[in-house]
């Protein structure tokens, strides 16, 4: 055997390979020279159960009982490959899978001699031409060459050689032939169209794309049936006894019956319509026993109704032999369920169901130090939770538990014994969830056994496996030896993976409630109790004291913001502005600055500014929990995600934290001035109309006019009056407004939201078009045919709190099914961009000097990325972030 | 009259030079590699034939990249790029 060492590359470790593999058609006679047995009776068993020779288990076909040994090659069932019989047909029968092919040579050959119909001279020409083509390796070419002589061979009307006139041939799908005659349709028995096979030469046969050699055209009409060894069609004995055959050897035993019944009638020369009559069968049997799904014939069916296999139906498609089987994986201790969130757990652990960490083991070596542990789980046995399941001892002898004195087996555990024990809190588990696209959709966690029967995870930790709780299922892998497990939590953990290498930023990080509740906390009018302070501090584990408080009289009360300091470290420095700080009426551009939208961190302390989604929200490059995270290690982040983020929670639930409708409506004058809006856009977009009407509508660069009115439309009703009433609407929603709280916070929604709901929801559009397909000239009967005005072409004035009317909500629903439909052919266009990427890259990899290069040792890149950075440890792209170093230090 | 153009000079086409031969063996020695592992450039490619490169030359291209500022690529030359060896 030869070993690998180190430097070897893909090149130089393969010594041989598999140059090509090429596929054809049997002869009889190497069907019969492969045939152990001649199967020529329909009794399968005797009166013993014992299989009968000749029969369709005939024991020459291989060993497939226990104990059985194999007469011809001597092996027992367990290394007997098996070996082939074959039926002797007594009248040929078209194989229907090769039917095309067939109906390609009977067209361009002719009837009576047998050659193609092509002038011996231009046949030459083709066949030297076939050659050179060959020789360049030009296979493209050739296809079309031997397309384009197919094509010609069949519209000749006579033979070139013999000056026989050519005669239609057609096809009745699935394998019947005829003739057509200038009188009548003949049908061609298959024996007949085998002898015009025969006839064919083997040069012909190679102009017209075949291969003479390990494809003779006539070897697609059998004459010899291979029956397959009974290794690939086992009988089941089922428990009451009774044996079961496989769907392929019940086939088979149709085929012997009808073939041996048509032997019968042609020996006793029985009439030629009975013959005939049985030949169809026996075509329809052998048909179905291949492909037991062509269309044309009924199919072939259990006595019970039950749809048969064919051979064809065990290799096709996902279940089938290649993909199913021989592309497959599948693997042991793993578990599968619906999964639901626990944000009580850590970012990095996962919620196991008791029955499943009952099943799942994990092999723990006995030794002096565990010896008294693995005693008690292997005295719980495998029923009872934390316990094993199986013993093996130093001899290689494993014992379950299940059925013996697990009392005796604990008292034998020595030094050595290896006991296969549950999951236990602590172990440490891969957690997966389909499509697995990225790298952090296999992530490892620590388990903790909990009651109930689904997987749960921390929501923090949704977004890698882009999971959600609508029925979602995901896997759970549990790694089976020490450096599995050591890989698993060294470079596999949760943590490990909050900064991401595709930009260097968070990917887990707050979202939603998380960041209402960071809000709230934050935000410079709470104020709490110390029963709150306290309260909030206990979700976190925090083992100190309560900070002095921020006020004394007339109560004690703390601020939320010296509450989230507790968790900073000493020496942290922060600087940046909020979400809150993005819209410009909120802008703190210094210290001194009432609306609190800039976060100042320093030594340690928040001294100013709200938390929101540009601070603790993930996917937000250069954050506060980024900085944390780069400076501090990924331990401090979970240990930050796992403290600090429980208490945002907490907050948005005592807080109560909803939204209702209520916080939706706006005032009066406030509806007035925006109906006031909508009027004066609709009579711009009128006149815009009008323009065009009189022709006096100035064409924009680069298009047609009606294409200028229509994005004229497009602007002023949407964009420009939206962000008009948008400015209205503003006003009348304060910061007290849960709704707003979320917009502005970046928890959920944003401001375009508010003023669909609580204002108007504009035009709507098609593919950037306003919506026009429907009726001839109009969308909807509802108009006059011709009709170009704002309501008429998906124009919506009312806001989702005022409730559309019908028409509206049409011209909504037809907008809003473009967004599903664009989101259903990106998805698919994108994995399989995403398939096609992998295949491409995965064997690339940095090597220690820098360099990409492939398995075989090519280069890719010099450096990797031209400049050697790792985007994950980089910041934010940059090697160095020279403001950030000096905001760390000098504060 | 057609006029001759030197593609060199364009704005978009990076520096383009021929490796001596003694700092392309120095070169293959640094990275461990035979020629064949660089990535591969045709005798046929406009630039290789505008600098005078001849199959079997080692092309050092030195290029803007907005990464890396200055990046410094190499390529084999080769007389056809699909045919591995």
């Amino acid at each position: 055997m030869k070993t690998y060492s180190k430097g070897d590359t893909l090149s130089n470790v393969l010594t041989t390979r598999v140059s090509r593999v090429k596929f054809g058609i049997m002869s009889p006679d190497e069907i019969r020279k492969m045939s152990v047995t001649t199967v020529v009776t329909t009794d399968v068993y005797d009166n013993d159960g014992l299989p009968i020779d000749g029969g369709v288990m005939d024991k020459r076909m291989g060993a497939i009982e226990p104990g059985e040994t194999c007469p011809i090659c001597g092996n027992t069932r367990d290394s007997c490959p098996g070996h082939f019989g074959h039926i002797e047909l007594a009248k040929p029968v078209v194989h229907v899978s090769f039917v095309k092919h067939i109906l390609v040579y009977l067209k361009t050959t002719c009837e009576s001699c047998g050659r193609i119909k092509i002038p011996e001279e231009e046949r030459q020409e083709y066949l030297k031409l076939l050659r050179d083509l060959e020789e360049l390796g030009l296979i493209y070419l050739k296809k079309r060459l031997h397309e384009y002589i197919r094509r010609k061979a069949a519209s000749t009307a006579a033979c070139p050689h013999c000056g026989a006139p050519s005669k239609k041939i057609k096809l009745e799908k699935p394998y019947s032939f005829y003739v057509q005659t200038e009188t009548e349709l003949r049908r061609l028995t298959p024996s007949e169209i085998r002898e015009r096979l025969e006839k064919i030469s083997d040069e012909d046969v190679a102009l017209l794309g075949g291969d003479p050699r390990d494809a003779r055209p006539e070897w697609m009409v059998l004459t010899v049936l291979p029956v397959p060894p009974r290794t690939a069609r086992p009988s089941i004995t089922l428990e009451t006894g009774i044996r079961s055959e496989d769907d392929l050897t019940h086939k088979l035993v149709d085929i012997v019956r009808v073939n041996n019944r048509l032997k019968e009638h042609v020996e006793s020369g029985a009439p030629r319509a009975i013959i005939e009559e049985e030949w169809e069968l026996l075509q329809y049997h052998v048909a179905t026993y291949i492909d037991n799904e062509v269309s044309g014939i009924p199919v072939a069916r259990h006595r019970s109704g039950k749809v048969l296999k064919g051979i064809a139906q065990r290799l096709k498609g996902k279940e089938g032999r290649f993909r199913g089987d021989l592309r497959g994986k599948r693997v042991d201790f793993s578990a599968r369920t619906v999964i639901s969130p626990d944000p009580s757990l850590g970012v990095n652990e996962v919620g196991v169901p008791e029955d499943i960490a009952k099943i799942l083991t994990i092999p723990e070596r006995v030794t002096p130090w565990n010896i008294e542990f693995l005693r008690k789980l292997v005295l719980n046995g495998p029923e009872k939770w934390p316990g094993a399941n199986y013993v093996t001892r130093p001899d290689g002898r494993k014992i379950s538990l299940k059925y013996v004195d697990r009392k005796a087996v604990a008292e034998s555990l020595e030094p050595g014994f290896i006991v296969e024990r549950h999951i236990l809190d602590g172990d440490i588990a891969l957690f997966n969830r389909q499509p697995s696209l990225h790298r952090i959709s296999v992530m490892a966690h620590v388990v903790r056994v909990l009651p109930y029967k689904t997987l749960r995870l921390n929501p923090l930790v949704c977004p890698p496996y882009n999971a959600d709780f609508d029925g979602d299922e995901m896997n759970l892998h549990i790694p089976q030896s020490e450096e599995a497990r050591a890989e698993a939590r060294l470079l596999m953990l949760v943590e490990k993976h909050i900064l991401t290498p595709r930009y260097g930023g968070p990917v887990i990080g707050g979202l939603q409630d998380y960041i209402s509740g960071a809000y709230l906390l934050t935000v410079k009018s709470t104020i709490l109790t110390k029963e709150k302070a306290a309260t909030l501090l206990a979700t976190t584990g925090y083992k100190g004291d309560l900070p002095e408080p921020a006020i004394l009289k007339p109560n004690e009360y703390w601020t939320g913001k010296q509450l989230v300091s507790l968790f900073l470290p000493r020496d942290f420095n922060y600087k940046r502005n909020s979400k809150l700080g993005s819209a410009s009426a909120l802008r703190c551009i210094d210290e001194d600055c009432p609306h609190d939208s800039l976060v100042i961190i320093k030594k340690g302390v928040l001294l100013e500014g709200v938390l929101d989604k540009a601070s603790i929200g993930r996917e937000e490059p250069e954050s506060l929990v980024h900085w944390l995270i780069k400076d501090y290690g990924e331990d401090f982040g979970r240990y930050f995600m796992d403290s600090v983020y429980k208490m945002f929670v907490r907050t948005c639930e005592m807080h109560g934290f909803t939204m209702s409708y209520d916080h939706l409506i706006v005032s009066k004058d406030a509806r007035l001035s925006i109906d006031k809006l909508i009027g004066e856009e609709l009579k711009e977009a009128e006149e815009l109309i009008q323009l065009y009407r009189e022709g006096k509508l100035t064409p924009r660069p680069g298009k047609t006019l009606e294409e200028s009115l229509e994005d004229e439309i497009i602007d002023t009703l949407s964009k420009k009056l939206l962000d008009k009433v948008a400015e209205v609407i503003t006003q009348y929603f304060k910061l007290s407004n849960p709704v707003v709280i979320m917009a502005r916070t970046g928890a959920r929604g944003n401001p375009v939201n508010l003023t669909q709901m609580s204002g108007l929801l504009g035009q709507q559009t098609v593919r950037g078009k306003r919506l026009v397909r429907g009726y001839q000239g109009r969308m909807l009967p509802h108009f006059k045919p011709g009709d170009i005005g704002a309501e008429a072409r998906g124009f919506i004035k009312s806001g989702f709190v005022d409730g559309l009317d019908p028409l509206e909500l049409f011209f909504h629903a037809a907008a809003g099914r473009e967004g599903l439909i664009d989101t259903a052919v990106r998805t698919s266009q994108s994995g399989y961009m995403q398939r096609r990427l992998i295949n491409a890259l995965q064997d690339l990899r940095v090597f220690y000097d820098g360099t990409v290069r492939t398995a075989s040792g090519e280069i890719v890149q010099l450096l990797y990325g031209e400049d050697g950075v790792d985007p994950m440890k980089s910041d934010h792209g940059k090697a160095v972030n020279v403001d950030r170093v000096i905001e760390k230090f000098l504060g | 009259m057609r006029e001759e153009i030197n593609i060199l000079e364009h704005e978009l086409v990076p520096r383009h030079e021929v490796v001596p031969p003694r700092e392309a063996l120095e070169l293959l020695r640094k990275l461990g590699i035979e020629p064949w592992q660089l990535p591969w450039i045709s005798a046929d490619d406009p630039v290789v034939k505008a600098i005078g490169a001849k199959p079997g030359d080692i092309i050092r291209i030195i290029r803007k990249s907005p990464t890396a500022g200055e990046f410094v690529a190499y390529r084999y030359v080769v007389v056809e790029v699909t045919k591995k060896s």
